[in-house]
């Protein structure tokens, strides 16, 4: 009955997005100004349905209604209650109905609030919003029903995936989709600017909170991705260049630059063509990646069960909807006239460097992701990795973070380097003398000694821009550039760090017998049997002791799960202040020993770290453009009501 | 400032923003050409081995009765088939839980100058939903007689 329930709200809000779109369009005719208050509302209860829609779909996992395909597919009945709400998403099906959740609520949510844009733009925008849903929409309902009814109905489900058994399911794919499919927002801004030739300050200024927020969630679900992918995987890394990682990476890319750019439309109306290229080039990569990751086209830890009926699908998808985009943008970029020019020294140019090393780095993921797809065309199979990936990305990264050190201490429109270079002195000696710390400390490897020296400079350099200034009256948009800019410092620390001085050890040892990892002592003290709601383990305790000091126990489990019957290694981790300890039991071995993992990683956690201060600067910054709009709304509005007063 | 010199302004950042362009997709080019790692069944690593040294993958069955572990209790010696070739593996680490004698494998790592492949990462059928695209192949075409000529 629910199941039913959840597949009429979902035609009926794919019902709803058709009438947004054509009330929409037809509201921008001459004559069509009759259905100008048709759009609003049908983008508010779109949304409301569709979010109805997933909610059944929660209810029939947690019901765990067997006749439900999909349920039967990836949920056994003995499972606790929160894989059971989280396995709604951890599939293909629900997680695309997550996707026209987000899609339809975003959408709602501008329809709602929104009163900055022009009517007209607001209109084409929310027909764009609608017109990219549809799309979608059919996808769900006739190529990824989640609603599909099973006959005869099971008496098991077939359980869920092992590694997706984990608190990480339940935070990780919502966050990152509502970042991923919140750039929707941008992309119809786009549109709709073209559609109207509206692209200017306001525009920029209404399109960044949007973005922002799209932006915030991406940056955490990044992060919240490398941290999972790092405790659960076992393997000792937090980025793999995974396909799936890279189409998670490439929209944030374009979304980082969207809002540099953007800021630069919005206080100097410079940058107009590339800014509405970039909101659609970063929803375009959302696409893309879903695209990638969903067909099948390549491997992936991420890729649900293959079928070539659905890559197909999503290859038109994309091909209507970012070629549509492209072609409009064509037709209509020459039409946007010009923006207003700055000096080659300015923090205008600064943002463009930002710009084309974002870009550009893009530009290389996007070609090692897709270069398997081309050679093999030709027959010939090929992985791309951290051997392509790490040197190339890094010749775009480093003068960026270059010119993030700089950019902000300059002034708009016209500076000169000579009024900064004395300021910029205290980061240069700071980097000179980590170069030289590192070049000792971790000789002959390239890319960490640069990070290594590159980001306490630029922790330094990115809080210069609050010198001289009354802390108390600094906006909290600058706190938030600050903020972030501190957090890419402090990321970049840690992925040096862990590349430079992470020591690995691989042993078999038995009960009571001690090894070393870095400046740990570890001793198998026992391995015991431990049981859980729907597996049962072998655990290891480990008894470190780091430098000789009073131990600290340590519990990595080889788990084995009832449905599906599988073995994954559950790695334990030991934070200090300087470091983690990170261990994964491995097999029995002949003589009674055991397989033991160890790494030490100096400082790694400030990986994670950093990419939360980065978010955390984006809300700072959206906190403080969304209360500077508020008091501009409601001083207008006293404004209007007073002369209304006056009038009378 | 002068229409002019804005003009001028434009074309040059256009220029730099072009040379930019074309020398990073050359630069990508040429990296890729030299950085993929590309796949070999045991006949073709055989037959036209690449170079020592180079990051490669290599697919293929896990030969009944080859699996041997080292006495240090982490390094494990093995030999992956394809029925026409048969190559030695040498991997030390936490094998994957599905990694067997008699099912299929993709391994990561080099070419040794004595013609052992040493694996820096096995990838083995990992659930019924994720196996390493090249072994879906494989299971299709040779790995069934594969699986046939070696058990």
């Amino acid at each position: 009955m629910i199941a039913e329930l959840g597949l009429a709200t979902l035609w009926l809000a794919a019902a709803l997005a058709l009438l947004q779109l054509i009330a929409g369009a037809l509201a921008l005719t001459a004559r069509g100004t009759g259905f100008v208050g048709v759009v609003r509302p049908s983008a508010v209860v779109q949304g409301g349905l569709a979010l109805l829609s997933f909610l059944a779909l929660i209810m029939v996992f947690v019901q765990t209604d067997l006749s439900v395909k999909l349920v039967a597919a990836n949920s056994p009945s003995a499972k606790p209650l929160m894989y059971k709400i989280a396995g709604a998403w951890a599939n293909h099906e629900g997680s695309m109905l997550l996707w026209v959740t987000v899609m339809g609520l975003a959408g709602g949510f501008v329809a709602l609030v929104e009163k900055r844009l022009p009517e007209r733009t607001m209109l084409a925008t929310l027909a764009g919003q609608a017109f990219v849903s549809l799309g979608f929409y059919a996808f769900l309902l006739f190529a990824s029903n989640p609603f599909e009814r099973l006959n005869p109905v099971p008496v098991e489900g077939q359980g869920l995936n092992p590694l997706l058994q984990d608190p990480g399911l339940a935070f990780h794919p919502p966050t990152l989709y509502l970042g991923y499919v919140g750039l929707s927002i941008a992309f119809s801004f786009a549109i709709g600017a073209l559609v109207t030739r509206e692209v200017g300050p306001a525009f920029a200024r209404a399109m960044r909170p949007w973005v922002l927020g799209a932006w915030i969630f991406l940056t955490l679900g990044i992060t919240a991705g490398s941290y999972w992918a790092y405790y659960e995987l076992g393997w000792g890394g937090w980025w793999f260049w995974d396909p799936v990682e890279n189409a998670s990476l490439m929209p944030w890319l374009a979304a980082t630059a969207l809002l540099h750019s953007c800021s630069v439309l919005a206080a100097r109306n410079a940058l107009r063509a590339w800014t509405v290229m970039l909101g659609v080039v970063a929803f375009s990569m959302s696409m893309v990646g879903t695209f990638l990751v969903r067909s099948g086209i390549l491997t992936s830890v991420h890729a649900f069960a293959v079928d070539p009926q659905r890559g197909t699908f999503i290859l038109a998808l994309l091909a209507i909807y970012i070629g549509g985009a492209l072609t409009l943008f064509a037709l209509r970029a020459g039409t946007v006239t010009e923006g207003e020019r700055f000096a080659v020294t300015s923090r205008e140019s600064a943002r463009v460097a930002n710009n084309v090393m974002l870009t550009g780095s893009l530009g290389i993921i996007l070609l090692g992701t897709l270069y398997p797809l081309f050679t093999e065309a030709f027959g010939e199979k090929v992985s791309v990795g951290p051997p392509y990936f790490n040197p190339m990305t890094a010749i775009f990264v480093v003068p960026m973070l270059a010119v993030l050190a700089i950019g902000p201490l300059l002034r708009w429109r016209r500076d000169s380097f000579g009024r900064v270079r004395a300021i910029l002195l205290i980061p240069a000696a700071l980097l000179v003398i980590c170069g030289v710390i590192a070049v000792v400390l971790a000789p002959g490897k390239v890319l960490p000694i640069i990070g290594l020296a590159l980001a306490p400079a630029l922790a330094v350099a990115s809080i210069l821009p609050l010198r001289g200034r009354d802390l108390r009256r600094v906006k909290l948009p600058v706190w938030g550039m600050v903020m972030a800019h501190f957090g890419v410092a402090v990321s970049l620390f840690g992925m040096a760090s862990d590349s430079a001085f992470t020591t690995e050890r691989l042993v078999a040892v038995r009960v009571g017998e001690t090894t070393e990892v870095g400046p740990w002592q570890i001793r198998l003290a026992r391995i015991e049997p431990v049981a859980g709601p729907n597996w049962t383990a072998l655990e290891a305790v480990l008894e470190a002791r780091y430098k000789g000091a009073a131990p600290v126990f340590t519990h990595p489990q080889s788990r084995t799960f009832w449905a599906p019957v599988q073995n994954t290694a559950e790695s334990a981790l030991l934070t200090r202040w300087n470091g983690q300890l990170y261990t994964v039991l491995g097999e029995q071995a002949a003589g009674d020993r055991w397989q033991l993992r160890l790494w030490w990683k100096p400082f790694v956690p400030m990986i994670w770290l950093g990419g939360v201060l980065i978010a955390l600067g984006g809300l700072l910054a959206l906190l403080g453009r969304v209360a500077s709009d508020v008091k501009r709304l409601v001083a207008r509005d006293k404004i209007a009501y007073r002369r209304e007063r006056q009038g009378r | 400032m002068s229409g002019i010199k804005a003009k001028h302004q434009r074309l040059v950042l256009v220029l730099i923003a072009l040379a930019a362009l074309i020398a990073a997709a050359l630069l990508a080019a040429w990296a890729l050409r030299n950085q993929a790692s590309y796949f070999y069944l045991p006949a073709d690593l055989v037959a036209r081995p690449p170079e020592t040294g180079r990051a490669v993958r290599l697919g293929g069955m896990v030969q009944a009765g080859s699996l041997k572990t080292a006495p240090d209790g982490v390094t494990v010696h093995f030999v992956v088939g394809d029925g026409k070739a048969r190559v030695p593996v040498t991997f030390t680490g936490i094998v994957p839980d599905l990694f067997k004698e008699g099912s299929g494998v993709v391994a990561e790592g080099r070419i040794a100058a004595d013609g052992t492949f040493m694996a820096d990462n096995l990838l083995a059928k990992h659930d019924e939903k994720y196996v390493p695209r090249e072994m879906k192949d494989m299971t299709e075409a040779q790995a069934r007689e594969a699986v046939k000529e070696t058990s």
